[in-house]
C-alpha cells in the first residue's frame, strides 16, 4: 500500500487523480477502523493532513466556509454561533480524542447514515465543495447522498469544504444513544428555521440507507409556523410535525434498535426540537425588539 | 499455624503500610503512566505471530480441512489442525469436552478450527484465507428452554461423547439439573402432580401471589486487555508460556495433557493482565501458542483483536427464569418457586458450578418455609458461557429481587420493609439447609441503605439544564421534558470462595532475610493479579505479620504451588490466608532462633512476642533483638528464613441431586444498593443519579481498593441493568465490538456513597469477607427497580432497553 503525503491542494488533487482507488485519510477515525478490520485494502492512502486549505474556516459572503478537514473540536470551539446545529452535532461525536481527529469531510466521505454531521447539513441546506484536477464544483447536501454509502463524489474528487448558510433562526440537533456519551446514533434529528426565507429544514440520521430529509414535515411547518411572532404552536400541530418526521424515516431493525423505536424516537425528538425552536425564536425576537 | 496475640479486630501495628491502610499499588505508577507491560506488549526478536481460523457457522459438520494453499504463503511457518494436537484432543475447566481444535463438528460460531504461525500477523491472515474447510451446515440449537425441557431437541454433543456425571442429573442437552425442595415440596420432590397440589394448597393460604418470567441477557466481561500471550520453546523439550490468565495452575493442568508433556515441562508465568472478571478462567490461546512454538522451535505470540475476543472467551450465562412467590398479608413469605435455565452454549466451562450457585442462592437471603427450585444448565450451539463476576447468583438475584418489589407493591408495603420482614440473619438456614454461621446484618444494612442521604432533586441542581445531568447526556435529547425520577432497592447474597466440595487452596512462599543491613521480605505466590490489587494486599499482610516495611512481591509463576483462581472473591481470603500462614511460620522460626540464642527472657511465651519495626519485641521486656542482628547479612552467610505454606478453607460438600441439600458454601457476602434514576419516559433513556451501597466486608484490608471493588462491581451491575448485552440470534453475535456492545462511560456512572460494615467472620483470615462480587448482584435489580418506579412498566428483561421503557414489543 502506498502512503502519499501531498502538502498542497494541487498535489493532493493530482494524487487523487492518479490513484482513483486510493483512499483519502484525514483524522483516520473511520478509515483506520476499516483497514484494521480488513474491510478494505486500498492501493494507496492519501494523507490530507498537510494540506493547509482543508483545515481553515471563515466567513465567505453569506456563508461560513468550513474546510473539510477541520476537526469537530474546532467546530465546537469556534462555530457554535455561526453553525449551531453542526456544533451541537459535533459535541455528540464519540469521545474527546475522536473529536480531536474526526472531521466533517471524513463523515461525508464515509457517508454512513449514522454520521452526526449529515442531519445538520441537510437541515441548514449546506453545500459541499468538491474539487478535482478538472476544477471545483458545489453540490447541495440535499443532493449529495445517493444510496447506501454512495454519494455524488466522483472518483477523482476530494471533498474540500462545506459552505454553511449563516443562521437566520433557531437550529437544533438531538441524537439517541443507549448510553449517555460516546455512542453511535440509534437515530438523530436536526431542525433549522430559516426566518429570512421562511423555510424549514430537517435532517434525519440512522433511519434509512442515507441521511434523509422529512420534506412533508418541512412544508407542513412552513405553512403552520407563525413567522411574524413565533407564537406557540397548537399541540396538534406539534404532534403532526412529529408524525411527519417519523413518516419520512425508513429505518431497519438492527442491533442498535428496532425500526419502530427509531420512528417513535424521531417523532419525540422532532416535537421537542420544534418546541425548543419556538422558545428560541421568541427569545430571539424579544432581543431584537 | 503459630499462635498470635492479634485478634481479628486488633491489627494495631507500628509498621507502615500494613493491613487496614491504603498504600500505593506496586504496579500503580506504571499503569497510570502507560508504561506497564501488558501481555499484548511482549516482543521477542525472532518471534512468530499466531492466528486462529474460526468457524463461521454455529453448527456444522466438518468433512475436511485443506491447508495446502495456506502453507504456500511466503512467511508462513506452520498451519496446524486437530490432527497436529500432540496429546489429549479435548480440554476443559471441569469437563474435558472442548476440542483444542475442532474435529468432526463445530458447535459455535467462532470455534477454533486451525492455527497459523507466520512472520507477520498480516501474513498469518492471508494464509488463513487460503485454508479450505468443507462444512456441512447444520441447524443451530439456539433455544435454551427447548434444550432443557424438550426430550426431542437435537443433541449438541452426541451420546457417549460426554464424560458422565450422574451427580449432576445429566441427560440430553442438560449439563446439570439441580432441584431444591424444602417444606411442603420435600415429600413430592419428583412428582409433578404432587408439586402442583402442594402449590395449590399454598396459593390458597397466601394473601398475595406474584408470578413472572424474567430474562437476563448475555453479559460480556469486557476486560480491556484482549487475550494474549507468548510461548517460548525450551531446550528440555518443554515450553515456557507467558500469559494473561486467572489461574496459572489450572491452565497448566489443561495445557500439558494436550501437548503430551508432563506438567513440569509446561512452565507458566503471569504476564500483565488487563482485567479478567471470569473471562480468563477458561483457556483461549494457551494450547495453540504452545503447539505452534513447539512445532516451529520459535517463540509464538498471540493477540486477539476486540472482535475475536468476543468469540475467544466465555460470557455470563443468559438466563430464562420463572418465579412465583406467595406471602401473607403482613408480608411474611409463605412459599417460592423458581425455574432457572442458564444457557451454557457449546461447551461446559463452569456451567455445572454456575447452576450450583444459581440454584442454592436462587431465592436469595429470605426466610421462606416452602421452596421449589429447578435449575438447569444446558448445551446449545450458542457462544460458550462460563465464569463472570457474580457467577449464577447475578441472574437469580435479578429474579428474586424483582419478585420482592412486585410483591411489596401488591401488598402495599415499602420494598425495604418487605425485605426486612423476611430477612435472613446469622443462624438462618439458606434453602440448601446450610446455616449461615457468620454475621449477616441484613436488616440493619437495609435500614442503613434506606437512611442514606438522598441526592438533590433536579430542580435544586445548580444548573438543571446541564445536559450531563439529564438522560441522553450530551446528545441533547431533552431539556427536562419527559424526565421522571425513580428509586429502587436491591440486595444480594453471594457465596465467596469455591463451593460444593472444591478444595481451592492457596500456596505462599515467604522469605525473610537481611539485605544491606535491612530486613527484607519476599512473597512468592502463583496468584493472578488481574487488577484487583492482590499485589498490594500481599505486601500489607507481610508487613503487618512480620513488622518489616520492605516487602518484595515475586512475579507469579508455576515455580510455587497453586494459588487457585483469581475469582469467587477469594484471593484476599485464600492467598491472603496463605501469605499470613507462611508469615506465621517465618515468625515462629525467628522467635525460636532468638530463644535458641538466649535472647528471650525465661517465662515469656511466643504469644507475648511480636515483630515490629524490624525487631523482636516483648510486651513486657521491650525490644529483645533486631532482625539484622539476629539473622545476619544474607550475602555473608546470614540466616534466611523461608517457609512455604498452603492455606485451605473449611471443607464444603456437594448438594444432593434430589433435594439440593448440603453445606456447599464456604462464606457468604452481602451488599445492599439504593439506586436513584432519572428516566426520559418518552424516549426510554436513563440517567442513574445515585447508586449507593452498604456492604459488610468483615474486615477492610485496603480502604481505597475496597472502594474500587464496590464502585467497579456496582458499575458492572449498572451495565447489565441498562446496556450490556451480547445479542445472539441463531447462534450469531450481532454486536461483537465496543461500538455496539456498550459499557458504561464515566458520564453513565453516578457518584456512589459507600457505607462499609466490618462484622468479622470467625472462620476467615482477619475476619475478612470477599468483596468483589456482592455489589455486582444487587446494583442491577436496584437500578431496574428504580426505572420501574419511574415508568410503572414491568421491565422483566435485563438490560432494560429503550423499547421496554416506551412500550414497544421486541
Amino acid at each position: 500500500m502506498e502512503f502519499l503525503r501531498p502538502s498542497t491542494l494541487v498535489e493532493a488533487l493530482e494524487a487523487r487523480s492518479a490513484h482513483p482507488d486510493g483512499v483519502p485519510i484525514m483524522g483516520g477515525t473511520d478509515v483506520m477502523v476499516e483497514l484494521n478490520f480488513d474491510k478494505r485494502r486500498p492501493s494507496a492512502l492519501i494523507d490530507l493532513t498537510r494540506v493547509p486549505e482543508l483545515t481553515e474556516w471563515g466567513g465567505e459572503g453569506d456563508h461560513i466556509r468550513l474546510g473539510a478537514g477541520v476537526p469537530y473540536t474546532k467546530i465546537i470551539e469556534n462555530l457554535s454561533a455561526n453553525a449551531p446545529a453542526l456544533a451541537k452535532a459535533s459535541r455528540t461525536v464519540a469521545s474527546p480524542q475522536i473529536r480531536n481527529r474526526g472531521t466533517v469531510g471524513g463523515n461525508l466521505g464515509g457517508a454512513s447514515p449514522a454520521g452526526e454531521a449529515h442531519p445538520p447539513l441537510l437541515a441548514t441546506d449546506a453545500e459541499i465543495e468538491l474539487a478535482s484536477v478538472r476544477g471545483r464544483r458545489r453540490v447541495r447536501a440535499r443532493d449529495f447522498y445517493l444510496s447506501l454509502r454512495t454519494t455524488a463524489l466522483r472518483e477523482d474528487e476530494l471533498i474540500t469544504a462545506i459552505l454553511l448558510p449563516r443562521p437566520t433562526g433557531p437550529q437544533q440537533f438531538a441524537k439517541i444513544g443507549t448510553r449517555n456519551a460516546m455512542v453511535i446514533a440509534v437515530t438523530s434529528f436536526s431542525l433549522a428555521l430559516d426566518t429570512e426565507n421562511r423555510k424549514v429544514g430537517t435532517g434525519v440520521g440512522s433511519a434509512g440507507p442515507t441521511p434523509l430529509r422529512a420534506e412533508a414535515a418541512e412544508e407542513f411547518l412552513e405553512a403552520e409556523f407563525d413567522w411574524e411572532n413565533g407564537r406557540p404552536l397548537q399541540e396538534t400541530v406539534v404532534r403532526r410535525f412529529g408524525e411527519l418526521v417519523a413518516a419520512a424515516a425508513r429505518p431497519i431493525d438492527d442491533q442498535r434498535g428496532s425500526s419502530e423505536y427509531r420512528k417513535h424516537a424521531l417523532s419525540v425528538m422532532a416535537r421537542r426540537a420544534l418546541s425548543w425552536s419556538v422558545t428560541d425564536y421568541r427569545k430571539g425576537s424579544t432581543r431584537c425588539a | 499455624m503459630a499462635a498470635t496475640t492479634r485478634t481479628v479486630t486488633d491489627l494495631s501495628s507500628t509498621t507502615k503500610d500494613g493491613v487496614g491502610s491504603s498504600p500505593r499499588r506496586p504496579d500503580g505508577t506504571l499503569k497510570v503512566t502507560g508504561e506497564f507491560a501488558y501481555s499484548s506488549d511482549m516482543w521477542m526478536e525472532d518471534m512468530l505471530w499466531g492466528a486462529t481460523l474460526r468457524s463461521p457457522h454455529p453448527h456444522a459438520r466438518i468433512h475436511g480441512i485443506d491447508i495446502t494453499a495456506a502453507l504456500k504463503v511466503p512467511g508462513v511457518q506452520a498451519v496446524l489442525t486437530h490432527e497436529d494436537v500432540p496429546g489429549a484432543k479435548r480440554y476443559g475447566l471441569e469437563h474435558q469436552d472442548q476440542p483444542v481444535l475442532a474435529f468432526d463438528k463445530v458447535r459455535y460460531k467462532g470455534e477454533a478450527v486451525a492455527i497459523v504461525a507466520a512472520d507477520h500477523p498480516e501474513t498469518a491472515r492471508r494464509a488463513m484465507e487460503r485454508i479450505k474447510v468443507d462444512y456441512e451446515v447444520l441447524e443451530p440449537i439456539s433455544d435454551s428452554r427447548r434444550a432443557a425441557l424438550d426430550p426431542d431437541c437435537p443433541l449438541v454433543h452426541d451420546k457417549g461423547e460426554l464424560p458422565e456425571h450422574p451427580e449432576l442429573n445429566q441427560s440430553g442437552n442438560r449439563l446439570r439439573y439441580q432441584p431444591i425442595r424444602t417444606g411442603a415440596f420435600v415429600d413430592v420432590a419428583t412428582s409433578k402432580e404432587g408439586q402442583e397440589q402442594a402449590l395449590e394448597r399454598l396459593r390458597a393460604e397466601a394473601d398475595a401471589v406474584v408470578t413472572t418470567e424474567y430474562e437476563v441477557g448475555m453479559q460480556d466481561q469486557a476486560f480491556l486487555g484482549p487475550e494474549s500471550g507468548m510461548a517460548i520453546p525450551a531446550e528440555d523439550g518443554g515450553v515456557d508460556l507467558y500469559v494473561a490468565t486467572q489461574w496459572l495452575h489450572v491452565d497448566q493442568r489443561q495445557i500439558a495433557p494436550a501437548l503430551g508433556l508432563p506438567q513440569e515441562k509446561v512452565r507458566l508465568t503471569l504476564a500483565g493482565v488487563g482485567g479478567a472478571f471470569g473471562a480468563r478462567e477458561d483457556l483461549s490461546m494457551q494450547i495453540h501458542a504452545c503447539m505452534l512454538a513447539l512445532h516451529t522451535g520459535k517463540p509464538v505470540k498471540f493477540v486477539y483483536n476486540r472482535e475475536e475476543s468476543f468469540y475467544g472467551h466465555v460470557h455470563r450465562h443468559p438466563a430464562k427464569m420463572r418465579y412465583e412467590h406467595g406471602a401473607k398479608a403482613d408480608g411474611t413469605l409463605l412459599y417460592a418457586t423458581a425455574e432457572i435455565i442458564v444457557d451454557g452454549g457449546a461447551y461446559a466451562s463452569a456451567t455445572p458450578a454456575v447452576v450450583g450457585v444459581a440454584s442454592s442462592l436462587g431465592i436469595g437471603p429470605y426466610e421462606v418455609p416452602n421452596v421449589l427450585v429447578d435449575a438447569y444448565g444446558v448445551y446449545t450451539t450458542n457462544p460458550p458461557c462460563g465464569a463472570m463476576r457474580g457467577f449464577g447468583a447475578v441472574q437469580a438475584c435479578f429474579g428474586y429481587e424483582s419478585q420482592m418489589d412486585k410483591l411489596a407493591q401488591k401488598l402495599g408495603m415499602h420494598p425495604v420493609d418487605l425485605r426486612i420482614k423476611n430477612a435472613m440473619a446469622q443462624g438462618s438456614r439458606i434453602i440448601t439447609g446450610q446455616e449461615i454461621d457468620m454475621p449477616l446484618p441484613m436488616a440493619e444494612m437495609l435500614e442503613r441503605c434506606r437512611d442514606l442521604p438522598m441526592p438533590v432533586e433536579r430542580a435544586e441542581l445548580e444548573d438543571p439544564s446541564d445536559q450531563r445531568t439529564l438522560p441522553g447526556g450530551v446528545a441533547g435529547t431533552t431539556r427536562g421534558e419527559g424526565v421522571v425520577r425513580g428509586v429502587g432497592y436491591g440486595v444480594g447474597l453471594k457465596n465467596l470462595c469455591f463451593s460444593e466440595g472444591f478444595d481451592d487452596y492457596s500456596t505462599a512462599r515467604v522469605r525473610l532475610e537481611i539485605v544491606a543491613g535491612e530486613p527484607v521480605v519476599l512473597v512468592h505466590t502463583a496468584a493472578a493479579e488481574v487488577g484487583q490489587g492482590l499485589v498490594t494486599v500481599k505486601g500489607q499482610i507481610a508487613r503487618t505479620e512480620l513488622g518489616v516495611e520492605k516487602v518484595v512481591i515475586a512475579p507469579s509463576d508455576t515455580q510455587v504451588g497453586s494459588a487457585g483462581s483469581s475469582s469467587a472473591s477469594r484471593q484476599s481470603y485464600m492467598t491472603g490466608g496463605a501469605v499470613r500462614t507462611a508469615c506465621a511460620s517465618v515468625r515462629a522460626e525467628v522467635f525460636e532462633s532468638a530463644r535458641a540464642k538466649g535472647l528471650v527472657p525465661a517465662g515469656i511465651e511466643d504469644t507475648e512476642l511480636t515483630l515490629e519495626g524490624g525487631k523482636v519485641v516483648s510486651a513486657t521486656a521491650g525490644v529483645l533483638v533486631s532482625l539484622a542482628d539476629l539473622l545476619g547479612e544474607s550475602a555473608e552467610g546470614g540466616t534466611v528464613v523461608e517457609h512455604t505454606r498452603e492455606y485451605h478453607h473449611r471443607p464444603t460438600e456437594m448438594i444432593d441431586p434430589e433435594l439440593g441439600q448440603g453445606a456447599s458454601h464456604t462464606q457468604f457476602g452481602m451488599c445492599v444498593h439504593r439506586a436513584v434514576v432519572d428516566v426520559d419516559v418518552e424516549l426510554g433513556l436513563v440517567k442513574v443519579v445515585a447508586l449507593d451501597a452498604v456492604q459488610d466486608v468483615g474486615k477492610v484490608l485496603h480502604p481505597q481498593q475496597l472502594a474500587g471493588q464496590i464502585q467497579g462491581g456496582s458499575a458492572q451491575g449498572l451495565g447489565l441493568a441498562l446496556m450490556e448485552e451480547i445479542q445472539v440470534k441463531d447462534g450469531q453475535i450481532r454486536n461483537p465490538s465496543f461500538t455496539d456492545y456498550l459499557i458504561p462511560t464515566i458520564l453513565d456512572t453516578p457518584p456512589m456513597r459507600i457505607d462499609v460494615l466490618e462484622r468479622p467472620d470467625p472462620h476467615s483470615p482477619y475476619g475478612l469477607r470477599g468483596a468483589g462480587e456482592p455489589p455486582t448482584l444487587s446494583s442491577t435489580p436496584a437500578i431496574v427497580a428504580a426505572v420501574r418506579d419511574a415508568t410503572k412498566r414491568p421491565l422483566t428483561h435485563a438490560p432494560v432497553r429503550p423499547e421496554d421503557i416506551v412500550g414497544i414489543d421486541l
